[in-house]
This record gives structure tokens, sequence and C-alpha cells, in this order.
């Protein structure tokens, strides 16, 4: 805000407000210093990476080229120079997105109910069952995950069981198939969608629930007409929270997958490691931050949408 | 009696308390089951031959489990202090302040970390220390992780801060200036020790990041800088004993104690 | 009264607002006013009338565009709150929740740089004052609203301001705490003989506390004067209108003798009317009357007459609404006398109305 002509005496005032209040920005500075150096830079660094020439022993050669890019979708014949389509990535990065979608939907399925159920708790009560679900969010993921395979191993406590008593006779494989992927992205992210979910619910006014009970609607329409409504901004921010660290996931596809069903975040760090091709490691990382970006973009628009209530 | 109650408790919809538990049941069975196999005194991980706690005096007689521990606790505690401390900076510099240009900027750079996918920011931290040890010679060792680790955390130490600086009453601010504390009183006196929560909810909340960190530090880290998450991971990949067990038990335990306190701290401010 | 100091002196003050791409808003504009020493003197307005912004200006949380603001001859408007020996109650009393009730009592004073001795001795006399020494370990959570209050109060009167600002301290308060604490406030302000600058928008608290009252509208100051002046002389429409009830009626003044004009009404009669040095005294004026300055009375016996559409009990009073001849409402407040409520008139018959003596206002505008 600025102010129209002042007094001089008042000028000398608000000079030193000002002075103030410049004085304060400069604290910042700190955090922009060490966060742009040391994370804004290296990205920048991964976009001129993606277009240099591997070295063979992992880093780059500074040499322009495209071709992570192409390797992203073409693999150069080593015969005829030509260049063919070749769709592993794409596959990789397809059943990512498949992976990411599912347990969004799965998370939205059990998730909506809990958070529902936690806002119609008593007040006291209420932050207990926060609490619970804030532990698993903040977590080991990488303790959790391996917990999980304890479990479903071959060997693990479900076969174990399930032998024990004689429902089966050899362990059901589930370690290292598309299940135990999908298992531990939902057990990773499942807090991610009732955290939101539940601080939009508790929100809300349920007073527009009787409100809708008054005015002759069943229980069923009740939640579709007036809660889910109301509950949109959570579904939508929850779902994100889901979707896009699902879809970068590391920790899960590369313990649970055994390697043999990739992720993108696997592939990324394979191209960095065993791989030795940081420049396409660098393009592959990038186009799934592209698809982040066009993710974050959505939730950005919806959220300054005209959905406001209460 | 029960059930008319139910009928007519008008926010009820059938069925979402019991989803409510599956969900709490798919959260926390793996956990429980791992921490009651911790006191398993027989060798399988997942067979149960009797109570002991002869994994945990494994765990702590084990040399790289030490070195270990003491690598995490290095980065941890050096990470976290750093990262709070320019946390408070900016949170100070973004709430306490006429707004001004390019501050929605500096907001979102001091968010970058949480918008970026995890593994990118691995691979380009990893691409950027490489380069720096290549151009200029320049390694920092356990720095490597230190650094990564700081610029991660100041996000999570930043969000608390800054919800409690909007949070609190700027008259309260005015009314120290109007008995005749001097801006530097007022911080020191009033807006620091209403602050006090919010400083260690966020603190506590970068050191369980820092500590529990697993993908950027298994990029970054060199020969040698083995950290817990590390250790773990390199324990799986092993014949697994339910030493493994026990060490992940103390990894959770350690975490779960941060989140309630930081929780109860945030919590607690309202009455 | 009349003959003590100038405690504070606002000399054409203006505070304006300028967001970027639109148009100024002035919050304050050109206002006057010397607030003398001693005083109990109340800034009365509705909300966004500037009142607030005054005050804050004379606290130092805002500075003025234009204008001086003079602290017993200094021109105080450069400092920053905490150099000016001026303290304030705030609206939602702003008591520091981390502290007990005699800290917050006391942090003015060590703030000053007051020892410890002095701190501790004038902390016990405060709190004397207030009447919360059994309070003063407390944390000023576990008070009351109304001990809030009081704990407010004794920190902004601790270091011995030479003016106490309170912003609409009363406001957060239960009606029947308020009317103590109206008391109570008066009895401070005489105690301690102290200036106190009190911001309100409730007319009754200015009228029953108030040396001088300043009623303001849109930034500026339309009237100062006591109690009485501003209920029995408003000088303008917004003044008359903001305070108490009144019937507002239009005439055209015929003769005019010494502060007192007749004026014919447009309803018809002719009524005198008095008026203040330097307002009008021809052509087309307005007419103030208080409804208890007016009673209802035979047809015959009215100065004005008309029709009673509706009598409302308040239970002391009855409020009549009368509409006269030419269609204007006029309302007349009357007390009840016991057994019926309506003083023997009945709605729908044509009433007369009589007006006391000396009570119809010109006003100046």
């Amino acid at each position: 805000m600025m102010d129209a002509p002042l007094s001089p005496a008042a000028q000398v005032a608000a000079e030193n407000d000002m002075a103030v209040s410049r004085r304060s920005r400069f604290l910042t500075l700190p955090s922009l210093f060490i966060v742009f150096v040391f994370g804004v830079l290296p990205l920048v660094l991964i976009c001129i990476y993606s277009f240099l020439k591997p070295y063979q022993n992992g880093g780059v050669v500074w040499q322009f080229s495209t071709d992570a890019y192409l390797n992203f979708l073409f693999q150069r014949d080593i015969f005829d120079d030509t260049l063919q389509f070749a769709p592993d990535f794409l596959i990789i990065y397809g059943r990512s997105i498949f992976y990411a979608l599912f347990t969004t939907v799965v998370c939205l399925l059990l998730g909506f109910p809990t958070a529902y159920f936690m806002a119609t708790r008593p007040p006291e009560q209420r932050n207990w069952w926060v609490l619970l679900i804030t532990i698993p969010f903040w977590s080991n993921l990488l303790v959790r995950t391996v917990a999980i395979m304890f479990i479903i191993r071959d060997e693990g406590l479900i076969n174990d069981l399930l032998i024990y008593f004689h429902i089966i006779n050899k362990p059901i494989v589930m370690l290292y198939t598309d299940f135990a992927i999908i298992l531990g992205l939902l057990y990773s992210f499942l807090p991610f969608m009732i955290l939101p979910l539940y601080s939009s619910l508790e929100k809300m006014d349920f007073r527009l629930v009787e409100a809708g009970y008054d005015l002759y609607a069943s229980r069923w329409q009740v939640l579709k007409r007036i809660i889910i409504p109301l509950a949109k901004p959570g579904i939508v921010a929850g779902s994100l929270l889901v979707f896009i660290p699902a879809l970068g996931a590391y920790v899960p596809p590369l313990i649970l997958g055994g390697g043999r069903h990739l992720m993108i975040g696997d592939l990324i760090a394979q191209q960095f490691g065993s791989g030795r091709n940081w420049p396409l490691g660098s393009a592959q990382a990038l186009i799934l931050m592209a698809a982040v970006l066009v993710a974050l973009y959505f939730y950005s628009r919806n959220e300054t949408g005209p959905v406001k209530h209460g | 009696m029960a059930d008319l109650n139910k009928t007519l408790d008008l926010k009820r919809q059938a069925g979402f308390g019991t989803v409510a538990i599956i969900c709490l049941i798919i959260l926390y069975a793996p956990i429980l089951v791992l921490m009651i196999f911790s006191f398993n005194s027989g060798s399988q991980i997942t067979k149960f031959e009797g109570l002991g706690l002869s994994w945990y005096a494994a765990a702590f007689e084990n040399q790289e489990f030490y070195s270990a521990t003491k690598n995490t606790l290095i980065i941890s505690f050096t990470a976290t202090i750093f990262s709070t401390i320019a946390a408070v900076l900016a949170a100070i510099g973004t709430t306490r302040v006429k707004p001004w240009p390019g501050m929605s900027w500096a907001f979102m750079i001091i968010n970058l970390p949480l918008m970026v996918p995890e593994i990118i920011t691995a691979v380009a931290t990893l691409s950027f220390f490489a380069l720096i040890a290549g151009a200029f010679g320049l390694n920092f060792g356990i720095g490597n992780i230190i650094i990564a680790h700081t610029v991660f955390c100041i996000p999570f130490a930043y969000m608390p801060i800054k919800a409690r600086l909007e949070d609190m009453d700027l008259t309260l601010e005015n009314a120290a200036a109007d008995l005749y504390a001097s801006p530097w009183q007022a911080f020191k006196r009033i807006t620091l020790p209403l602050l006090m929560p919010g400083i260690a909810s966020g603190t506590a909340l970068a050191f369980i990041v820092s500590f529990d960190d697993f993908t950027i530090t298994q990029l970054v880290a060199g020969p040698g800088q083995t950290t817990l998450p590390l250790f773990i991971w390199n324990q799986i990949r092993r014949p697994m004993t339910p030493e493994i067990n026990a060490i992940s038990t103390i990894l959770l335990m350690v975490s779960i104690l941060f989140i309630s306190v930081s929780f109860i701290i945030s919590k607690s401010r309202k009455s | 009264m009349s003959n003590s100091k100038v405690a504070v002196d606002v000399r054409g003050a203006s505070r304006v607002f300028k967001a970027p791409g639109q148009e100024p808003v002035a919050a304050l504009d050109n206002v006057s006013v010397s607030i003398k020493e001693n005083e109990f003197f109340t800034l009365l307005g509705p909300s966004g009338c500037g009142k607030t912004t005054l005050l804050r200006l004379i606290a130092g949380f805002d500075f003025p565009t234009d204008g001086q603001i003079m602290l017993y001859g200094e021109d105080i408007a450069v400092l920053p709150p905490y150099k000016r020996p001026v303290n304030t109650v705030f609206q939602s009393y702003a008591l520091f929740p981390h502290m007990t009730v005699a800290q917050n009592i006391g942090f003015g004073l060590e703030m000053q740089g007051n020892p410890k001795l002095e701190i501790d001795a004038r902390v016990a006399e405060m709190l004397k004052l207030v009447r919360m020494e059994p309070m003063k370990d407390r944390k000023t959570s576990q008070i009351s609203g109304g001990q809030q209050q009081r704990v407010a109060l004794a920190r902004a009167l601790a270091p011995k301001p030479k003016v106490l600002l309170l912003d609409e301290p009363l406001s957060a308060l239960d009606y029947k705490l308020r009317k103590d604490m109206q008391i109570e406030l008066k009895r401070l302000q005489t105690e301690t003989g102290i200036t106190f600058i009190f911001v309100t928008h409730d007319q009754e608290e200015a009228l029953t506390m108030s040396d001088r009252i300043a009623v303001m509208s849109k930034g500026k100051i339309l009237q100062v004067g006591s109690p009485h002046d501003i209920y029995d002389r408003p000088a303008v429409r917004f003044v008359a209108d903001f305070i108490g009830e009144t019937n507002f009626l239009s005439g055209a003044v015929k003769s005019s003798v010494k502060g007192t004009s007749k004026v014919k009404l447009d309803c018809g009669p002719e009524i005198a009317a008095s008026a203040d040095d330097g307002m009008k005294s021809s052509g087309k004026v307005t007419v103030v009357i208080r409804p208890e300055h007016s009673n209802l009375c035979a047809v015959k016996q009215g100065q004005m007459k008309g029709v009673l559409e509706n009598a409302v009990y308040f239970g002391t009073d009855t409020h009549y609404h009368v509409k006269l001849d030419d269609g204007t409402h006029f309302m007349v407040r009357q007390q009840n006398e016991g057994g019926s409520g309506q003083n023997g008139f009945k709605v729908g018959a044509p009433v007369g109305i009589s007006i006391d003596e000396g009570t119809a206002r010109i006003l100046r505008d």
C-alpha cells in the first residue's frame, strides 16, 4: 500500500516504518540462498544434462545432443543407425500413471469414509484419530515398506498362517508383483488422502446436513448432494497429494517390485546408477516433472475457482 | 436404545466406521507385526519362537549399526539446526513485512522441495555435487548429505512456524510497543516466546524428515557415509535376521516420539 | 476545567489510504480537535467513521498523511509508539498470554527500565486500584473477561501515561458487566486524574461517561461538546439522528429574534425554534424535536395534528407513531402512567401533538 503526499514529519515516520519492513525481507535470504543454490540450480543442471552426451562411467560429456529425448521413444539400430520405435520407457511411464491413478482411486474410496467418520467423532476423540493417521504419515517409509515385505513374502506371515490352517499348501506369490507395488503405494500414501479430506470435512457446517434431512433427503442423497460437493476441495487436494508422490514413487517399487516391475522413480535412479546414462536419466526426470507440473496446474486452477463455503 | 441412537444420529453414514477401522489395520498391522517380531528370541524373522531382547542386544553390539547411528545423528542434528534457523528467519521475513514484489516467488522457492518428486531432487543433487567435485575439486564428504537434507527440511520447518506467526495476534506486538518495548525487545519478550511452540514443532518435523530420509541420502551418500535407513537397505539385501526388526522398531519409535511431541505442542496452543 | 492545559492537540490531521490502481480513501479528513488535561474525552461514531484511525494516530500505530499530532506542545507524529508517553487499552485487551497478571501490569514499567522494587510497588498499587490482588499470579487465560478488562486497564495505567487511549474496551463485555465497568472507568479516571480518550460507537456509553464528546462521521468531526450539548443542541442532522431518536420537520423561517425563530412547518403549524449564533435565520430549514419533548393531547389543544398509527409499549414509556397531515411521520414518547399502556389514545383516531417550550431546534445544515 502506498500513500498519498505526506506531511514532512509523517514522511520520516513512514520511511522508518518502510525501512524496518525492508530490512525484515532480508531475513528470507538464508533460506532463499540455500534452496536456490542447492535446490534450484541442481534442477537447472539436470535440464542442461538432458541435452548432453553420456560419459561411459557416469557423468556427462559436454556435447550438445538430443539423444536423451530421442532415446526415450526410440532405439538407434546398431547396424544401420536408423531410429526404431522402442516403447519400453513409455510402458514404464504408462504403468506408473496407471498405478498412481489406481492407488488414488482406492485411497479415495477408503479415505473418504474414514475422514468422514473422524470428522463426526466428538472433538477429543478426533485429536486421537488425527494423531493415529499422522504417525504413519511421518514415519520412516523405508521401514514401513520393509514391514509389508515381511508380511507378504512367500515365507511371510500371511502365507505361513494360510498354510498353518491348511487353507493352501503352497505359498501364494505376492511379493514382486503388481499387487505388492500397489499395496505398498496404497499403504504409503493413504494418510496423504485422509488428512486433507478430514480437514475439509471437519470445517463443514453439519447444520447443512440437518437442513438436507429437513428437506426430505435420504442419507445417501445427503451424502451425494451435500457432503461430497462441500468436501470437493479436500477431495481434489487429497487426490493430488496421493497422485503426485505415487507417480514419482521410488521406495515401494524398489522394495516390493524387486526390479521386475519398474516405476518412473526406479527408472530414473537406474540411469544414474547401473545404467550410467545421466542425460537419459535427466530427461526422464524432466518428463516426470512436466507431468507433476500439469497436475499442479490443474490443482491451482481448481483452488482459485469459485468453490468456496463456510 | 443404542440402535435408536444410531438412527437418530443424523451425521452417521452406515459402514463408514468399519472402513475407518480397515484403514487403521492397513496402516498399523505391518508396523505392529514388525515390532512384535523384534522381540522374537528365535532366529526366524517371521516365526515367533519366544519372547526376548536378544536381537536388540545384537543390534547394539553391531559396529555397523553404531557408525550408522552416529552418522545419522550428526547429519540430522546439523541439518535440523541449520534448516530451523533459516526457516524461523524466513517465516518472519514473509509474515512481519508489507508484501513486497517477489514475495510470492520467495515463497515458491522455499517450498520447492515439497513440490518436486524426491527422486528428482535426489538425482539433481547428485549431479550437482558431482559437478562441483569434478570442476572445483570440492567434496564436503558428509557435508553433502547435510546440505541436501537442509534444503529438504527447510519447508517442513518453515510451515508450522509461519502458521504460528500468522495466527499470532498482531495487537500483542502493538501492545508491547505501546508499553515502551523497542522492536527488538518486543520480539524477544513477546513474539519469540509465543513463537516457541511453532519453532519446536518445526524442529521436530525437520528432524524426522532428515532422520528418516532414504531416497536423497541413498543417491548422494558416498562410501562410508551409511545412515540408519541406508543400513536397513543394506541389511534387507542379505539373509535377514530379526536384528533388522529390532533396528526398524528403534527407528519407528524415534519417529513416533517426535511426531507425537510435535502434534501435542501444536494442539496445546489452543488452550 | 476550561482553564486547564491542552493535552492532545490534533491539527488538520488526515490519513489517506491509497491502494495501487484505486481511488485514495480518506479514513481521516483534515481533523482538528483539542483535548484538555484530565478530561474524559470520547470519540463517538459508527464503524468506519475514522475514530479508531484517529486513536491509532495518537498512539503511534499509524501516521498522518497530513497534519500534526501535538502532545503538550510537542509534535509526536514522527515518534514510534514506544517513545510516546501514551498507553492504550485495546479492544481485544491484547494481554500477553505467556505472562501472569502481575507480569502483564509490570511490563511497561520494566521496558522503561525502572528498578525492580519500584516496579513491584507500582504493580501492587495498580492491582489494588483495579481490585485484582488475589489474581496476581494467574495466567491471563485463567481469568474472566471482566477481569481481563481490569488487567488491561491496570497495565496501561501503570506507567502513568500522560494520556490513556481506550479503543472500544467495553464492547466484548455483556450488558450488565458493561454497565459496571462504565462506572469503574469513570472512577479510575477521577482517581488517577489522567486524560482519557475513549473510542466507542455506543452513544449511551458516550453520554454517561464523557466530559466531552466528538461525534465523527466519514473521517470528519461534526460536533464537539458536552453530552448535554450534543444531545440537546445537535448542530447537524447526522448528530441529531445518530444520538437518540429524533423527529425531523422541514419548514421555512418567518421571523427571527435573538436566537429564536418562528418557523412555518410544511405540515401546517407555526412554531418557535431556537438556533445557535451563525445558524440560518431565513429560508428553508430543518427543525428537530425529540420524541420525549412532545406529548399527545386532544386535537384541539395540539400544535400539530395527525392520526395515531401505532403505539409500541416499552414498559416505562410508550412510543406513539403519528402520521401528520402532510404525510410526515412523527414519534411521541410518553411515560406510562399505570393502568393501560395506551394512556387513553386509540390507534386510528385523530390526535393532537403539543411540544415542550424551547425544545425545538433549527439544524445548521
